[in-house]
């Protein structure tokens, strides 16, 4: 294609093509810091490509595929197209990633040991791991955690991260301008902005980390903390994957490891500062 | 070209030895859009390529294999839900090749379960698989009254727990298509399997691969139907082949694909002007794995509804399709 750019995020090669410069520009600023890939086999193929002929030049008009592909995806407008790229990416592993069981859900790093988070889109998961990535501890990944089929590792897939409405200008006055991408208004999901992780999640992204607490979080009530019960949590994190089926019998042997060997509580927060008291206390009795 | 690298890919494994980096992501990009990963892994299969490359070969297998797990669990789930109905389970495409290990079958993508019955039985058949689970897929009343009044299948069921489509074939080709084959010789020669299941023969394998590609349909994916047709002939008579195209009708549509399978995966073979066009058709696709040469592409598309309907019958089609606001691609 005209455009494009090789990334590579955590076990992961994406190759990107665009039928315009800004997305492949965009990334190539905000990915500055990662390992340069030039001419690498990739694992993925990924295509943002006009919706018609027409849509390449008037009002622009991003449809995302590649190796693996929806045909009903939505088109996207030009001035989101970072946020297509990164859908792009998501999507590859999504559908496509058989190597590690791929959990929805954030991840961080102290000591070797793993605190996971999954959730929901805005249960506050992704901001969360952000905030801790700022105080401490290295931030793994915002989306995707990989649990690693032989070993039980969590592994790390620190891409940007994707900040959206509120959550931007925490994060923003946290990191700096710096570090912050450009500002994507009125997305599907409201207004969203991406964060470059620290040094640190770059450069030990090929590092993983003994899973050692698994946190449900909950933006937006009152601070409470519950147990959950080994079956529940067994079910959202069917749920939380997208290969668990694809994967098979070592998907289902190394999700019930996890399981039994991790333990895990929900956990609702009324801001981001509560929730990292409330992450460093359970860490505290239960890591 | 990246459609024409994976095309040489499969006729000659040894030939990515030379290829780049930007050639295997090419190659593997078109392998993807084509759906011919899994067959190319299973090619490639004792080839040294690059690490890169066998992680990614090595995914394509394994997802294969569970493709072809589910689809046989699929099948096993039809012959239950039909039991008694003294109708058999007749396999077609995907599902029947990893049913029977044939060649072709090797790493090959399969969507849906496709089954042939007698039309007389297609009723009792859609209420068995009905009170099974499976679900109307189309619920839109045109699609489905065109299905049942011009079609060669019932309109595609889904299960409603499984997630997987069956196609309930009565014959091999739309009944508004020209060439009109020999359903009722198509089950009478089937061939018993396994567990209840039954393949067509050999030679009615291949006519039915080249009736669906060439007879009927855009081309789209053709690559694939192709390299199925080349696999399937190797397991056929000449002179019954013949015979049996003759039977269906579909003379003219055997030997073409006889000549295209044998000019891109075989040695090579003399190609007609209609030839070059199709292969033209089937190799139009770049090293990002879209597809190339939209004009003769959409020509393709315009051929597949001329070869399914007669003039005045897709007027009225294309006019039903438009208010409902359908487009071509």
């Amino acid at each position: 294609m005209k455009h494009s750019l090789i990334l590579r995020i955590g076990p992961a090669t994406f190759r990107i093509g665009s039928a315009w410069r800004g997305p492949i520009d965009q990334l190539a600023r905000l990915y500055a810091r990662y390992p340069a890939v030039t001419d690498e086999i990739a694992d993925f193929t990924v295509r943002l490509q006009p919706t018609s002929p027409v849509r390449r030049w008037i009002r622009p008009s991003i449809f995302i595929t590649g190796d693996h592909g929806l045909a009903d995806a939505a088109p996207m407008s030009l001035s989101h197209g970072l946020l297509a790229a990164e859908m792009g990416m998501n999507l590859q592993m999504a559908l496509g990633w058989r190597r590690h069981l791929l959990l929805h859900a954030s991840s961080v790093e102290k000591d070797g040991r793993a605190l996971v988070m999954t959730g929901e889109s805005g249960s506050g998961k992704s901001t969360l791991a952000a905030l801790l990535g700022e105080r401490g501890w290295r931030l793994m990944g915002d989306e995707f955690a990989l649990l690693d089929l032989d070993t039980g590792a969590i592994l790390p897939f620190p891409r940007l991260v994707s900040l959206k409405n509120r959550a931007i200008d925490v994060m923003a006055g946290e990191v700096g301008e710096g570090r912050m991408g450009p500002l994507l208004a009125a997305t599907a999901k409201g207004d969203i902005r991406h964060m470059v992780p620290r040094a640190d999640a770059v450069a030990r992204m090929d590092e993983g980390a003994v899973p050692r607490l698994l946190l449900f979080p909950r933006f937006g009530h009152d601070a409470d903390e519950r147990p959950v019960g080994s079956a529940e949590i067994f079910m959202r994190l069917t749920q939380a994957s997208t290969n668990y089926v694809a994967l098979g019998q070592p998907g289902f042997a190394a999700l019930t490891r996890f399981v039994g060997n991790v333990p895990a509580r929900a956990i609702d927060f009324p801001s981001g500062e509560a929730a990292v008291a409330m992450v460093e206390r359970l860490w505290e009795q239960m890591a | 070209m990246s459609a024409a690298r994976l095309v040489q890919a499969l006729r000659d494994p040894a030939a990515v030895r030379g290829l780049d980096a930007k050639g295997w992501n090419g190659l593997i990009a078109a392998a993807h859009a084509e759906r011919l990963i899994g067959t190319l892994a299973f090619r490639l299969e004792d080839i040294a390529v690059p690490d890169a490359v066998r992680a990614i070969l090595a995914d394509a297998r394994l997802d294969a294999a569970r493709e072809a797990h589910q689809a046989l669990w699929e099948a096993d789930r039809a012959v239950v839900a039909l039991d008694g109905l003294g109708v058999h389970v007749l396999l077609l495409k995907g599902t029947a090749y990893a049913a029977a290990g044939l060649k072709a079958g090797e790493g090959r993508f399969i969507g849906d379960l496709d089954i042939l019955v007698p039309r007389d039985m297609i009723d009792a058949v859609e209420d068995r698989l009905i009170a099974a689970g499976w679900e109307w897929a189309k619920p839109d009343p045109y699609d489905d009254a065109y299905y049942r009044q011009w079609m060669h299948e019932l309109p595609p069921l889904i299960h409603g727990t499984r997630d997987r489509m069956i196609d309930v074939h009565h014959t091999i080709l739309p009944l508004t298509a020209r060439p009109k084959p020999d359903a009722a010789a198509l089950i009478a020669d089937a061939v018993p399997i396994a567990d209840g299941l039954y393949i067509l023969s050999a030679e009615d394998r291949v006519c039915h691969a080249a009736a669906h590609m060439l007879a009927d349909g855009d081309v789209q994916g053709g690559l694939r139907n192709l390299w199925d047709i080349y696999c399937l002939l190797e397991d056929t008579d000449p002179v019954a082949l013949e015979a049996r195209a003759a039977r269906h009708g579909l003379i003219p549509h055997v030997r073409q694909a006889k000549r295209l399978a044998a000019a891109l995966y075989g040695t090579s073979a003399g190609l007609t002007t209609w030839d070059r066009l199709v292969r033209a058709r089937l190799l139009a696709r770049d090293g990002w794995g879209r597809e190339t040469r939209k004009l003769l592409v959409f020509g393709f598309f315009v051929r597949s509804h001329w070869l399914r309907m007669p003039p005045l019958m897709l007027a009225r089609h294309l006019w039903t399709k438009w208010r409902k606001g359908h487009r071509p691609q």
